[in-house]
């Protein structure tokens, strides 16, 4: 799924000054499952965004509205209601759900209320990890289903560095080495030599170096 | 070249490896700055205590001057230069393009690495690259040389950069059992020396040589030993917990720790180093020691006299 962290309220609330019919807009997907572009955090922010206009005695009206995915057309088309009268939009879904929202109300403000962080998953309640770095050309067939392109600090493929010890990585003693695992991985399926090899220079023209991507699924493409 | 036609480059360096004669190389870190005096007066200091230079490239990811740009005024004030080159800052057209570079500035031994992570240096904010790891890059090297490609697969027309290619390899990073296999993978992509991570665990590296040396892979390329000489207590501790992929045994510790208290560190740190190239000098494969004394050039002429290993010989 798509991880998302709030934004500081400060910088939420930097962006919304001067705006005073502000609607919060959450999104029932990835960003419900991680905490924080849900239903629930629409009426925390939006309750939050009250408090601090009324106590900086500034006139503010907050809406509050939340769809099932932001991300895709057939669902925010019919939006209108809740954010038509507003100024600002502030939108708590990933930046693919912002963006939507921006083309959907070409009039109105549309502000991230997340910073949109990574793909990856919760290891354990309430801890995302990153896991696919979305590069487009997937090798983790080779490197026993765990990816070194998301998950080195510096991307390698033949292998860790030489400043992975005790199993953690030399950027963070709290990241695992990558490598490590894969090796042990590896090991168990009896598979090491394959880590001999020499892995050439990775194509990254499909990976999120060159943007924009698009992908087309001719048979679903309606022609004219 | 003309003089032997075994070399693969017209490296100095590579001439007193291949005659079989016991190698020293030492580092030169480039300044934080634009004085070319200061890379001049750090090779008159070094000039005769080795065959051979390293070059630092931002070191630690720490912003310096080139080491391209630094090499040359090495080999403008007479010394030959192993220019480091990271993958970390560049991508595959950046790489080639500064090896090309290199080469037309007369630097003949680039040493291949991957890089520090940007995390560590003074620019964490930065981008990294690592378009290419390592070993990618050593065989970009080679295959521009022996077979005058770009990595695209593109024809080199112009003259190819005959560099004596080197790589580093730290025997004490984990998995231990990988390092061996690692070092092969260098070796086959094109690594013609090696110098490895310092030593001051001497016993995991005889460790690490026996299996280098069970595999045959001391016949395929020239392996140097790291080492650097500890200025302090302060210094060691520092090496041990802060510096990835570093081994300083607690007995290491110990003795700066009691050199320290009668203010006797950097000694005890000349003395250790010198007794760790007498260890590894004694070993199967090692064809040469490599001097990392960081911001400390001064210890390396009297390290290379004490360990008997001066004068140099001339080719």
């Amino acid at each position: 799924m798509i991880v998302a962290g709030s934004k500081p309220f400060q910088e939420i609330e930097e962006m919304l000054s001067g705006f005073r019919k502000v609607c919060v807009m959450g999104c029932g997907s990835c960003v419900t499952i991680c905490h924080t572009g849900g239903e629930k955090q629409v009426t925390e922010l939006a309750a939050q965004l009250r408090l601090s206009a009324k106590l900086k005695g500034k006139q503010r009206e907050v809406k509050e509205a939340s769809i099932l995915r932001q991300c895709e057309w057939e669902f925010i088309k019919d939006t209108g209601e809740d954010v038509q009268d507003c100024d600002a939009i502030l939108s708590i879904a990933c930046g693919i759900g912002v963006q939507y929202l921006a083309e959907r109300y070409p009039k109105i403000r549309v502000f991230p209320g997340v910073n949109t962080t990574f793909m990856g998953g919760p290891t354990k309640q309430g801890v995302f990890w990153e896991r696919c770095a979305g590069c487009g050309d997937c090798l983790i067939g080779t490197t026993g289903g765990l990816c070194p392109v998301s998950r080195c600090a510096k991307s390698l493929l033949n292998g860790p560095c030489g400043g992975s010890q005790n199993g953690k990585c030399e950027v963070s003693q709290e990241t695992p080495c990558i490598w490590h695992k894969i090796y042990d991985q590896l090991d168990t399926q009896q598979l090491l030599a394959t880590m001999e090899d020499i892995v050439p220079p990775k194509d990254w023209s499909a990976g999120a170096e060159n943007h924009p991507r698009k992908m087309v699924l001719d048979h679903l493409v309606m022609k004219k | 070249m003309e003089n032997n036609p075994h070399t693969k480059s017209d490296s100095h360096l590579e001439r007193i490896l291949r005659s079989g004669q016991f190698a020293v190389t030492a580092e030169l870190g480039p300044p934080r700055g634009a004085d070319r005096s200061v890379i001049e007066k750090k090779a008159e200091m070094l000039k005769g205590y080795g065959d051979a230079f390293n070059i630092t490239d931002c070191q630690t990811s720490v912003v310096r001057m080139s080491s391209i740009a630094a090499g040359r005024i090495v080999i403008d004030a007479g010394i030959e230069p192993i220019i480091q080159m990271t993958c970390r800052d560049r991508n595959r057209i950046a790489m080639q393009s500064d090896l090309l570079g290199a080469a037309a500035l007369g630097a003949k031994n680039v040493l291949c690495l991957t890089g520090d992570h940007q995390k560590f240096g003074d620019h964490p904010m930065a981008k990294g690259v690592f378009d290419l790891d390592s070993i990618q890059l050593i065989q970009m090297v080679k295959v521009l040389r022996d077979d005058k490609k770009f990595q695209c697969g593109q024809e080199l027309k112009d003259c190819e950069p005959r560099f004596f290619i080197g790589a580093a390899e730290n025997p004490f990073a984990d998995p231990f059992q990988f390092r061996a296999i690692r070092l092969a993978k260098k070796i086959a992509a094109g690594a013609d020396f090696i110098q490895t991570q310092i030593i001051y665990n001497v016993e995991k590296f005889r460790k690490w040589m026996k299996i280098v040396v069970d595999m045959g892979l001391h016949e395929k390329t020239f392996i140097l030993a790291g080492v650097a000489p500890l200025k302090s207590k302060g210094m060691a501790r520092h090496m041990k917990h802060n510096v990835p992929g570093m081994d300083v045994p607690e007995k290491i510790i110990d003795r700066m720790t009691a050199a320290a208290e009668v203010k006797k560190g950097k000694e005890e740190g000349i003395k250790i180093c010198l007794e760790v190239i007498e260890q590894v000098r004694g070993m199967k494969g090692v064809a040469g020691v490599h001097i990392m004394a960081v911001e400390w050039e001064e210890a390396v002429s009297e390290i290379v006299q004490r360990a008997r290993l001066y004068p140099r010989p001339t080719l």
